[in-house]
């Protein structure tokens, strides 16, 4: 009886064309095929959930808006537009490189593909280094996220009502993009490190495929956050 | 692997040692637990953890009660009563009722069902189990570091304007949620990719069909309720002014979010029990489903329909009058489904072969409680009606009734049916029979009172009240008594079953579902020695001439059914 | 309290009450009616269908397109009866006459004060003229609060920096309760109030003297204050301690702070502790359990302050 634990039975009843025994292939599942179309949906629905997550915010945004579209015409106005354009840039350059890395694994240029992994990273890098300097300027302004928040700063007429909502809404919500640029960046790191260590082949490159989707997301989310934030 | 039958025939086969390879004895350090990536191990490490939650949660309940014995102080200040009940609540939902079925059976059952080795990732599915406790251990620090008083509802300004420790108890609810996410997904992802060839989605059984409905639930319910939390522990440590109106926030806009996860979230609680009702009707009546189609669609409708009703706990909230009445309409419609569903369980005894083990008994008990307890929720859905109810006992008991009598219930039921395949012991059933009838009278007992108490206006949340409600508070308390040695009687023979247990055949209830029919009881570590090609209905009873097994081996009859099979008929008929 | 109500609803004194109780009964009904059928045909089934021997082998049945079909139809009919009737009676209950008597309601942690059109103003007791509509506009001074009270069957959340009403008819004379319905902390269970239906001879009698009439001495009002701000429920004045300490022998003694500070219970300390009791706490007490009396008017505090040194 022992044996089974050992044995790997594999009955393939699809198209398993890269033979039962890759060394990627996880006993659990019969095939290759399988087990990346399994790890390719289960990353769909969890950027679902990440959709869900920011809709929350989007809605909370929805709602203040409708309420007093005055004061967010108003209150946009302290953002630097431009910084953001920058940033809008920095993020669709770094899905393109994101892309290319792709691109690159499948066709088994191993060094392209780290290439353009590093790219990706030291793009999300200045990202991050633009929203620093963003954040600062407004903490110089006496605009914090909530009570904290200075309605008599430097920006006078920022002394309109409901000023608050519309900060705390933007920090939370470029603060929670933020959080997932950085752990975006972690995860290029990993994938670096491992494809170094040559994990990464044709057959199989299963992370980087999931790492560009989630990357793909997070520019996604910053596309709808610009206009909303900076521009209306 | 038939090697191992030969060694067995014989003497003494009892003996630990030459027991058949299994997944409890494998391996057997504590480490080999901890780190597992077994689903089925993954499945009792949960079981394990949400019996002490429900134990205490359990307790802190009849504190309540006890508390509630005559009015005034009995046992505690106000502002313990308040801790203690906000405490019961937020430990039953957010960490013994929503991960209940799903993460204990679930894990254990689904890919048995699936003819899977696994689910498509175990080490998400452990990390699950990681992050639930994560959760619970932010729990407990909350408990630790102040009061939680708010109520499971965290409604503001009370939750954003009160003690610190609000801040560890958001959080703990946040990083739970991640839990459930990463089951639900998992559940998805095994379900749509994992199946045994030929195991169409006609062929699944009810309680794959319903753990997919409520998967899809967590999915898409558990992110909202995460980014209320976040915006929660902002709002108490910054005030960002989204909820608390004395920044120009709006508390209504909280509880709009509260209640779009926590109205779905009480389908997450109620479908996975649907799922093992639909099992064990069909088992103990040896009668396909009626209405295989219907129960398992109506599933999925009753899923997608909570979604849109979230407003019916909101009538006296302020929200506008328009949407309470839509939100009233849709409610009702909820109905319909649940409704196809308990007719066609009782149409699923017709013409059947009725067997009242103890797992029926708790199916049964569940039809009526659950009956009570959703139409008590149509009664609440009524706007006018609602108005007079909200907050009231009226409410308490129906919510007690669908998730006590609905889904606790269930889940005493799957645990009863699955025990043999998850320990490989059988239970006493005398005692299990004699625990379900505690059960089900303490239960009727505690909470139907409840009903007429909240009709009659008792408000909810209160460690005391005037003096009228005195009589039929004290009905309920000494119920909840009776109820609670129930539920202790079924802790210990449960407990004796696991050292003492007489051991169980591979299929004592004559199931027809794969883990009755392929696999050992316990399961192999892989779950099936063959992997399994499937030609029938899950139900097809007549159809699956492996369920029954050689005659008075005790398969197909039951512990208790016939004369207990010898060692070696049971061997004979793995 | 009157007591003719039922089983399982309490009497009913208000004219939406017979159309809500009504409408309670006809689901309750048909409730019982659809639990015993569910209930009636397992208990049949089970007993007609038992197992007899281990060795029974049911054929399946085939499923009947009429049954699926009836019990949809049936319970979406039942459904959509109920939903027609009770958004009915919900219109009724939010929509107020418009020539209800409007009456101010404030709701703290944890009481009620009530403010008539004349001035007057009172604490935990609402006093109301039977077969008017009345209607109340209501907000809160710090959490959610929720005003219901089960005679009437009216119910509605008081919330903060937003006004919500509630409007009834009483039909009765006597006295009702009012319950905080929305938990709102401590002291949530002990938010009750007393609703008083009279005559409306009796009322209009009532509200002329509950005025802040200018003759009323001093220390007369602050009695009356005393008890219709409900300092009674935390303090007594016969030396008993309560939730909060005694006013017996109060002024002029020496009081302990909980940070050691020693103060004499003058004029001033007296007006701080009741326009503002978070500011100090006292020595052995709970710190903000006490509301502050910031609203009150500058006779009302003189009042009070007044009545307090008589003890
Ligand atoms: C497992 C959890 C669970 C389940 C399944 C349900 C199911 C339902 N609930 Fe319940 N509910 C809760 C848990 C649950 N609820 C909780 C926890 C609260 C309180 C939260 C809080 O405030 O703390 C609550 C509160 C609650 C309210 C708010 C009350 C208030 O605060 O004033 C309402 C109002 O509409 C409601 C309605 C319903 C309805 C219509 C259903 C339906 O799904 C029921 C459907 C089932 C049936 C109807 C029975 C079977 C059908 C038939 C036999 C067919 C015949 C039927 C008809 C003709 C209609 N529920
Ligand atoms: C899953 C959900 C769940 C369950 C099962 C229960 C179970 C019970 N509940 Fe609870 N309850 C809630 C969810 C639940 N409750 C919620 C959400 C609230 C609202 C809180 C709020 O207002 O914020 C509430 C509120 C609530 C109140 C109202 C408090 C108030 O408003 O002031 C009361 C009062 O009677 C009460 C009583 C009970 C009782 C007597 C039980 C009994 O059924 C408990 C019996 C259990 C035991 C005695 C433990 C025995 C366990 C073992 C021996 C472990 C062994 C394990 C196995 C057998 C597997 N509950
Ligand atoms: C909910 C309970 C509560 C109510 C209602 C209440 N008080 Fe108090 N009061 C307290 C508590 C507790 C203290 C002691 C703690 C503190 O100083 O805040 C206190 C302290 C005081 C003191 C100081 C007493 C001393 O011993 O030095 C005065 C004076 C006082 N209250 C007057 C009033 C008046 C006048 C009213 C009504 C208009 C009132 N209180 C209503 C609870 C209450
Ligand atoms: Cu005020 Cu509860
Ligand atoms: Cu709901």
């Amino acid at each position: 009886m022992a044996t089974t634990t050992t044995e790997k039975q594999d009955v393939s009843h699809e198209g398993d064309g890269h033979g039962g025994h890759h060394p990627r292939l996880q006993h659990h599942f019969v095939s290759l095929d399988q087990q990346f179309s399994s790890a390719k949906l289960g990353m769909w629905l969890f950027l679902l959930t990440e959709l869900l997550l920011f809709s929350g915010m989007f809605v909370a945004y929805a709602v203040y808006f409708n309420w007093y579209p005055e004061t967010f015409a108003i209150t946009s106005e302290a953002l630097d537009w431009r910084m953001g354009f920058i940033n809008t840039i920095v993020l669709l350059a770094s899905s393109l490189t994101v892309a290319l890395s792709i691109h690159f694994v499948q066709k088994g240029q191993i060094k392209a593909m780290l290439w353009s992994l590093g790219a990706t990273l030291a793009l999300a890098g200045v990202f991050l280094v633009i929203k620093y300097f963003e954040y600062t300027a407004k903490f110089e302004y006496g605009i914090y996220p909530g009570a904290a928040f200075d309605p008599s700063g430097p920006y006078a007429h920022m002394d309109v009502p409901n000023a608050i909502q519309y900060f705390s809404i933007y920090f939370v919500m470029t603060g929670i993009h933020a959080f997932h640029v950085i752990v975006g960046m972690i995860v290029f790191i990993w994938l670096i490190w491992r494809g170094l260590r040559n994990h990464f082949n044709p057959e199989w490159y299963t992370p980087v495929e999931l790492g560009g989707l989630y990357w793909h997301f997070v520019d996604l989310i910053w596309i709808f956050l610009f206009p909303l934030l900076y521009l209306i | 692997m038939d090697s191992s039958k030969e060694t067995q025939s014989g003497a003494a086969p009892e003996t630990e040692h030459q027991e058949p390879h299994n997944y409890l004895n494998h391996a057997k350090t504590i480490k080999s637990w901890l780190l597992t990536l077994d689903h089925k191990r993954i499945g009792v490490l949960y079981a394990v953890t949400l019996a002490v939650v429900f134990l205490i949660a359990g307790l802190l309940a009849m504190a309540v009660r006890v508390e509630l014995f005559v009015p005034g102080e009995t046992i505690m200040d106000n502002d313990t009563y308040n801790q203690t009940f906000t405490m019961h609540g937020i430990m039953m939902v957010f960490l013994f009722i929503v991960p209940s079925i799903p993460a204990i059976l679930g894990n254990f059952v689904l890919p048995l069902h699936l003819g899977a080795k696994d689910v498509a990732f175990p080490r998400l599915n452990l990390a699950s189990w990681y992050v639930y406790m994560t959760g619970g251990a932010l729990v407990v620090t909350a408990l630790l570091v102040g009061q939680v008083d708010t109520g499971w509802t965290f409604y503001t300004p009370y939750s954003s304007s009160g003690d610190m420790a609000i801040l560890y108890m958001t959080m703990a609810i946040f990083i739970a949620g991640f839990s459930s996410i990463f089951t639900g997904l998992n559940f998805i992802v095994t379900i749509h990719k994992m199946r045994a060839p030929g195991l169409t989605w006609n062929r699944l059984p009810l309680f794959v069909w319903s753990i997919y409905a409520t998967s899809i639930v967590m999915v898409l319910a558990t992110p909202v309720i995460g980014i209320t939390m976040i915006l929660l522990f902002m709002e108490r440590l910054l005030q960002i002014g989204i909820f608390d109106p004395a920044l120009g926030g709006d508390p209504i806009l909280f509880q709009h979010f509260f209640w779009f996860y926590s109205h779905p979230a009480v389908y997450i609680m109620i479908l996975p029990a649907f799922g093992i009702i639909s099992e064990l009707m069909t088992t103990f009546s040896r009668q396909r489903i009626f209405g295989y189609k219907a129960i398992a669609l109506s599933s999925v409708a009753i899923a997608l329909l909570g979604f849109l009703v979230w407003g019916h706990h909101m009538f006296v909230s302020g929200q506008s009058a328009i949407s309470s009445i839509v939100f009233s309409l849709i409610t009702y419609l909820i109905g319909i489904p649940s409704g196809i569903k308990i007719f066609n369980w009782v149409a699923t005894m017709y013409k059947g072969s009725i067997w009242l083990q103890t797992p029926m008994l708790y199916a049964l008990s569940f039809l009526f409680l659950f009956t009570i307890g959703g139409l008590t929720g149509i009664m609440v859905g009524v706007l006018s009606v609602d108005v007079h109810l909200h907050d009231t006992y009226f409410v308490v008991s129906h919510f007690h009734y669908v998730m006590m009598g609905g889904t606790v219930i269930a889940l005493l039921g799957g645990m009863h049916y699955w025990w043999p395949k998850i320990t490989g012991k059988m239970y006493n059933e005398t005692l299990g029979k004699i625990a379900a009838g505690l059960i089900f009278i303490g239960f009727n007992a505690t909470f139907f009172p409840q009903l007429i108490l909240g009709a009659q206006g008792m408000p909810r949340r209160y460690a005391t009240y005037v003096e009228e409600f005195t009589f039929l508070h004290q009905v309920s308390t000494v119920s909840s008594f009776i109820l609670a040695a129930g539920l202790f009687l079924v802790l210990g023979y449960m407990m004796h079953s696991m050292f003492f247990g007489r051991k169980a055949s591979k299929n004592p209830w004559g199931g027809a579902t794969l883990e009755w029919t392929m696999t050992t009881s316990p399961p192999d570590p892989h779950n099936f020695t063959r992997t399994p090609i499937i030609t029938r209905g899950p139900y097809d009873f007549h159809l699956a001439d492996e369920v029954f097994g050689p005659r008075h081996t005790g398969d197909g009859a039951g512990d208790g059914a016939t004369e207990p099979a010898t060692p070696a008929e049971r061997e004979a008929s793995r | 309290m009157g007591n003719n109500g039922t089983v399982w609803l309490p009497e009913s004194a208000s004219t939406v009450a017979p159309e809500v109780d009504w409408l309670f009964y006809f689901v309750y009904w048909t409730s019982i009616v659809i639990t015993l059928l569910v209930v009636g045909g397992m208990i049949y089934l089970v007993w007609k269908y038992r197992r007899k021997s281990d060795e029974d082998r049911p054929e399946p049945v085939k499923e009947s397109k009429l049954l699926e079909i009836s019990w949809v139809v049936v319970p979406t009919i039942l459904v959509l009866l109920v939903f027609t009737w009770g958004f009915q009676g919900y219109l009724k209950l939010t929509v107020a006459p418009s020539n209800a008597y409007e009456i101010q309601a404030t709701a703290f942690s944890w009481g009620w004060s009530f403010d008539y059109p004349n001035g007057a103003s009172v604490g935990n007791e609402l006093h109301v003229p039977v077969d008017r509509p009345v209607r109340l506009n209501m907000s809160s001074e710090d959490v959610l609060h929720s005003l219901f009270i089960p005679a009437f069957r009216v119910k509605q959340d008081v919330l903060p920096d937003r006004y919500t009403s509630v409007w009834f008819e009483a039909t009765q004379e006597g006295e009702y309760h009012l319950f905080c319905s929305e938990y709102c902390g401590t002291q949530h269970a002990e938010m009750i109030a007393t609703v008083h239906v009279h005559s409306q001879a009796d009322f209009d009698e009532w509200l002329a003297d509950a005025a802040m009439d200018e003759d009323v001495p001093l220390p007369e009002l602050g009695e009356r204050l005393f008890g219709q701000q409900g300092c009674q429920q935390c303090h007594s004045v016969d030396g008993t301690d309560g939730i909060g300490p005694t006013m017996q022998g109060l002024f002029g003694s020496e009081r302990t702070m909980q940070d050691g500070e020693v103060l004499e219970a003058d004029e001033n300390y007296l007006r701080q502790m009741i326009i503002n009791p978070g500011e100090r706490v006292v020595e052995g007490y709970q710190a903000g359990v006490m509301p502050p009396y910031g609203r009150l008017s500058e006779r009302e505090i003189n009042a009070l302050i007044a009545y307090i040194k008589e003890q």
